[in-house]
């Protein structure tokens, strides 16, 4: 696909997404006309567009859906439901095209062909009624206009008022050749000849001209025409040409309908038809000429519209227009320069190559370190600061805003609510969180399973909701946040939550569990996280199918992240999604244990201090009066080697919770570009991935939270011996009970 | 040790293919005292083994994961995944990297082995399939046995023996096993 293609349907997938934007708000209710115009000049850009890149059948199509929105506007049908929905799936049908496109594609398939067909035929359909009326409005107004011909004033003509010079018939002009040729344009209606210049008898010069007309004059020519009439005579006389009152309208009309670009006020008087050159020239002149006057009296030099409208040759209602989108245009322009628009593989590129630089200063500065040279440390150190600061900037370019994918549920609610009789209302909230562009792709996917899950199972039916005494209408909630190194997404509902009983049942009939296996509430509620689980009893079209929430979890752990769902009987569910800010480069705090290196995210990391034999009582640390548990790595990991004198606590925070992790050594902070240990990792815990240190070996990242678990696991499982159910807690549910993997 | 072998680009296609007169180029290498094979296609390069960093909680096969140009690769003791113990590092002791294809994806794995010998051209003809048992290895990570010089050589099916599903899954009961352990002592 060609790039005029491409951004084509980029920007026509925008416009898309603002026209279902404003149908549902136009659906909620909010039915004024900005709203409608929203829709239309979206739909009109997309058309415009389509045309340019001639594909044809979107203009076509959009042409069609243009044309249904142009009655709606101009209130000759009024907006039901069933044209909202039709208008949507007119959208989704644009979109369906742009997805064709989008392969390389230009001509539409046959399929999509008669579904836009049949869409069309609707659409063609809402005109009806109204297009039986509308044949009749034309007639009535033409009727209207020669009614006001016949007895209103002059407004509807044009004005010219022209003041002859002195020497025009020195010159052998006749004034009256120009009526004469005048009415070959129009028709004079009224014409008043002006002859207070004329001197006193004896002093007049019967070869000068004292003549002036004011003539209101009926025709459909332009002002540049009417004004070519007096081209002879132009330099030597006062010409006035106003256009018709009713021709205000068009001309603001046509301002406004002009191209965006950035022009002078002047420029676009001329361009819509309300003033010509010679006038605007004139008026420059003028201003000029005034300016200079200006200068020598401090005075403010007046605009040239203000110029323009003194000297009568336009209307001030025009040049209100003209400079009202002297300014849309400018507003618009600079908003367009604060963005472009970049590839996104461009920035990925971008971001590997700055990990790559990360790692490169920082094998840089190892080697100045040890050479011991202070103004080369001086340097390098510098170097690594900036870049520090390249690293942040370059990941901020790919942090977006959650809100667009969440927009996108607004629609996904609207319908499928529709589709199974529910009235629901989707709230979301921080909706301007930012988060890595890579992420956002990939979570939209479980997102939008987790929503759907939450309207089909969540929400009850009205009537068992009343029942239950909660408002009819259900909620869904999406919300964002920032959480210390994390962004934390939930998915809520008021529904029912979810059946501890029926959970386990189904677990027990699935064979995920034993019959006899106690577990607590929380780990029953995690088997549906488990592979081939379901509980909906009817298995409908929008979930059901047991391929739901284990590949939502999939997915979200792919991202480095973890899912837990909340729930409470009659109240509700609460689905929380953490993940990580990035992808690709954290701030990390280096430590050693015996030979290895071992990153902590610096997010999580508190403080850090020495620990003290006599402060410890078995895996608790006295924390100026805390009680501080703490996981010694060297016995977690097995880790070889006698421990040192002297170890170091780093006091982490994940969730809430302090732990402390005892490391051999405190190395520093480091920027750790992070490498993923790929997929035959993917069941280890406690170790989020790796990175590559200066010196070119590869240090393991901590995942703080999870060592935290593993630890209070261990424990419970110390305590209670090797009971069924502390397996399964120490398990956390994460993997299928019953599915133990046999070595070879 | 550095590169000794560069996986050509292109399959050497035979100019007589027919489906016995094939010929394939292998890589023998020991184990144990033992001579394996495996076709060249898969391997990417051969280095000295050195800068490990091991990853803890692992079962005994996955040795560490090494830097390779700034990715970063886990590297497989293969005896130790053929059930036996751990291979001690050795004089020659170096690292095959291979690379593996899983669900469209392409993993680049590090096997480590005790020496390696030379590239050897195997016609199909001389491959045998593999024995039902006494092979010593699972009788699925064998794809034939190969006739050079009267003597048999193991040549590995390696998508099978480095199937990251299967030693993922190794790692998770492992992972289990170990914490089994510590609760014990």
């Amino acid at each position: 696909m060609n790039e005029i293609l491409s951004v084509f349907v980029q920007e026509a997938r925008e416009q898309l997404a603002v026209m279902e934007e404003n149908l549902l708000r136009m659906e909620r209710g909010e039915q004024d006309a900005e709203v409608l115009n929203a829709i239309f000049r979206a739909a009109h850009t997309i058309k415009g567009a389509a045309g340019v890149v001639e594909i044809h059948h979107i203009e076509k199509f959009t042409h069609i859906l243009e044309n249904l929105l142009d009655r709606l506007r101009n209130h000759e049908i009024v907006v039901n439901d069933k044209i909202i929905t039709t208008l949507l799936q007119g959208c989704d049908h644009i979109g369906a095209l742009l997805d064709l496109v989008e392969q390389g594609i230009a001509e539409e398939n046959p399929e999509l062909a008669s579904a836009g067909q049949a869409l069309v035929e609707t659409l063609r359909a809402f005109g009806k009624d109204a297009s039986d009326e509308k044949s009749t409005v034309p007639a009535e107004s033409v009727a209207t206009v020669e009614r006001t011909g016949d007895y209103t004033t002059l407004s509807d003509c044009w004005h010219i008022s022209i003041r002859f010079g002195r020497d025009v018939l020195k010159n052998g002009i006749d004034p009256y050749a120009f009526l004469r040729y005048l009415l070959q344009l129009g028709e004079i209606v009224h014409l008043t000849t002006l002859f207070d210049a004329m001197p006193p008898a004896h002093e007049m010069d019967p070869e000068c001209c004292y003549l002036g007309f004011e003539i209101t004059f009926r025709s459909n020519a332009t002002k540049e025409q009417i004004e070519n009439v007096f081209a002879f005579c132009r330099d030597e006389c006062d010409l006035h040409v106003l256009p018709p009152h009713s021709k205000i309208s068009d001309f603001i009309e046509l301002i406004e309908r002009l191209p965006e670009e950035n022009m002078r006020l002047g420029e676009i008087l001329v361009k819509s038809g309300a003033i010509t050159h010679e006038e605007l020239e004139e008026g420059l002149r003028r201003q000029q000429a005034v300016a200079k006057i200006a200068q020598a009296t401090e005075q403010k030099v007046p605009p040239i519209g203000e110029i323009l409208v003194e000297k009568k040759v336009v209307q001030p209602e025009i040049v209100e227009a003209a400079a009202t989108k002297q300014k849309l245009v400018a507003e618009k322009k600079s908003a367009e320069a604060r963005l472009i628009r970049v590839q996104a593989d461009k920035l990925d590129h971008l971001i590997d190559l700055v990990g790559e630089l990360v790692i490169a200063s920082a094998s840089a500065n190892l080697l100045a370190q040890k050479c011991g040279q202070s103004r080369l440390t001086e340097a390098t150190s510098v170097i690594s600061r900036l870049v520090e600061s390249i690293r942040d900037s370059a990941l901020q370019l790919r942090m977006v805003q959650i809100g667009e994918t969440f927009n996108r549920f607004n629609r996904v609610v609207r319908d499928v609510s529709k589709e199974l009789g529910k009235n629901i209302e989707l709230v979301i909230s921080g909706a301007d969180t930012e988060l890595d562009k890579s992420v956002v792709e990939k979570i939209g996917d479980p997102l939008m399973h987790l929503v759907r899950n939450a309207i089909d199972h969540g929400i009850e039916p009205a009537a068992v909701r009343l029942a239950r005494g909660k408002p009819e209408r259900g909620r869904v909630e999406l919300n964002a946040y920032h959480d210390s190194s994390s962004i934390v997404i939930e998915v809520v509902d008021d529904g029912g939550g979810l059946d501890v009983d029926k959970i386990q049942a189904k677990a027990i009939e699935r064979g995920l569990i034993q019959a006899g296996q106690t577990l607590t509430e929380q780990e029953i509620i995690n088997l549906i996280f488990e592979p081939g689980f379901s509980t909906a009893d009817t298995v409908t079209n929008l979930s059901g199918r047991g391929v739901g929430m284990d590949v939502v979890r999939r997915n979200i752990q792919a991202l480095r992240g973890s899912i837990e769902v909340k729930t409470q009987p009659g109240a509700g569910s609460r689905f929380i999604i953490r993940l990580p800010l990035t992808l690709a480069i954290i701030d990390g705090f280096l430590t050693a244990v015996g030979q290895a290196s071992y990153v902590i995210p610096l997010d999580a990391v508190v403080e850090c201090l020495e620990l003290r034999a006599d402060d410890t009582r078995g895996h608790v640390l006295n924390l100026r009066g805390e009680a501080l548990p703490f996981i010694r790595l060297r016995e977690l990991f097995a880790i070889e080697g006698a421990k040192p004198a002297r170890e170091n606590v780093v006091v982490v925070t994940s969730g809430g919770q302090k732990t402390g992790i005892v490391v051999d050594q405190l190395l520093g902070e480091f920027q750790t570009v992070i490498k993923p240990l790929g997929n035959l990792f993917k069941y280890l815990r406690g170790i989020g991935g790796a990175t590559i240190l200066g010196s070119g070996e590869v240090a393991l990242i901590l995942d703080v939270g999870a060592l935290a678990q593993i630890a209070s696991q261990r424990e419970i499982r110390q305590q209670t011996g090797n009971a069924p159910n502390a397996l399964a807690s120490a398990l956390g549910a994460h993997e299928p009970l019953a599915r133990a993997a046999s070595p070879c | 040790m550095g590169d000794l072998i560069k996986a050509p680009a292109t399959l050497p296609v035979s100019a007589s293919a027919t489906h016995s007169g094939e010929t394939h180029q292998y890589l023998t290498f020991t184990l144990g005292g033992e001579m394996f094979a495996i076709g060249i296609l898969n391997i990417k390069e051969i280095i000295e083994y050195g800068n490990l960093t091991e990853i803890p909680m692992m079962p005994a096969f996955i040795r560490g994961v090494i830097n390779l140009r700034g990715a970063v690769v886990p590297v497989i003791d293969l005896a130790a995944r053929f059930g036996g113990g751990p291979s001690e590092v050795q004089r020659r002791t170096c690292i095959v990297i291979v690379e593996v294809q899983q669900n469209d994806n392409k993993h680049d794995i590090g096997i480590m082995v005790d020496a390696v010998s030379e590239v050897l051209e195997i016609p199909a003809g001389d491959i045998e399939p593999a024995p039902a048992f006494g092979a010593r290895i699972r009788t699925d990570f064998i794809a034939g046995m190969g006739k050079i010089g009267g003597k048999f050589v193991i040549i590995l099916d390696i998508q099978k023996v480095l199937s990251v599903d299967d030693m993922a899954l190794l790692v998770k009961a492992a992972e289990g096993g170990h914490e089994a352990l510590s609760a014990a002592a």
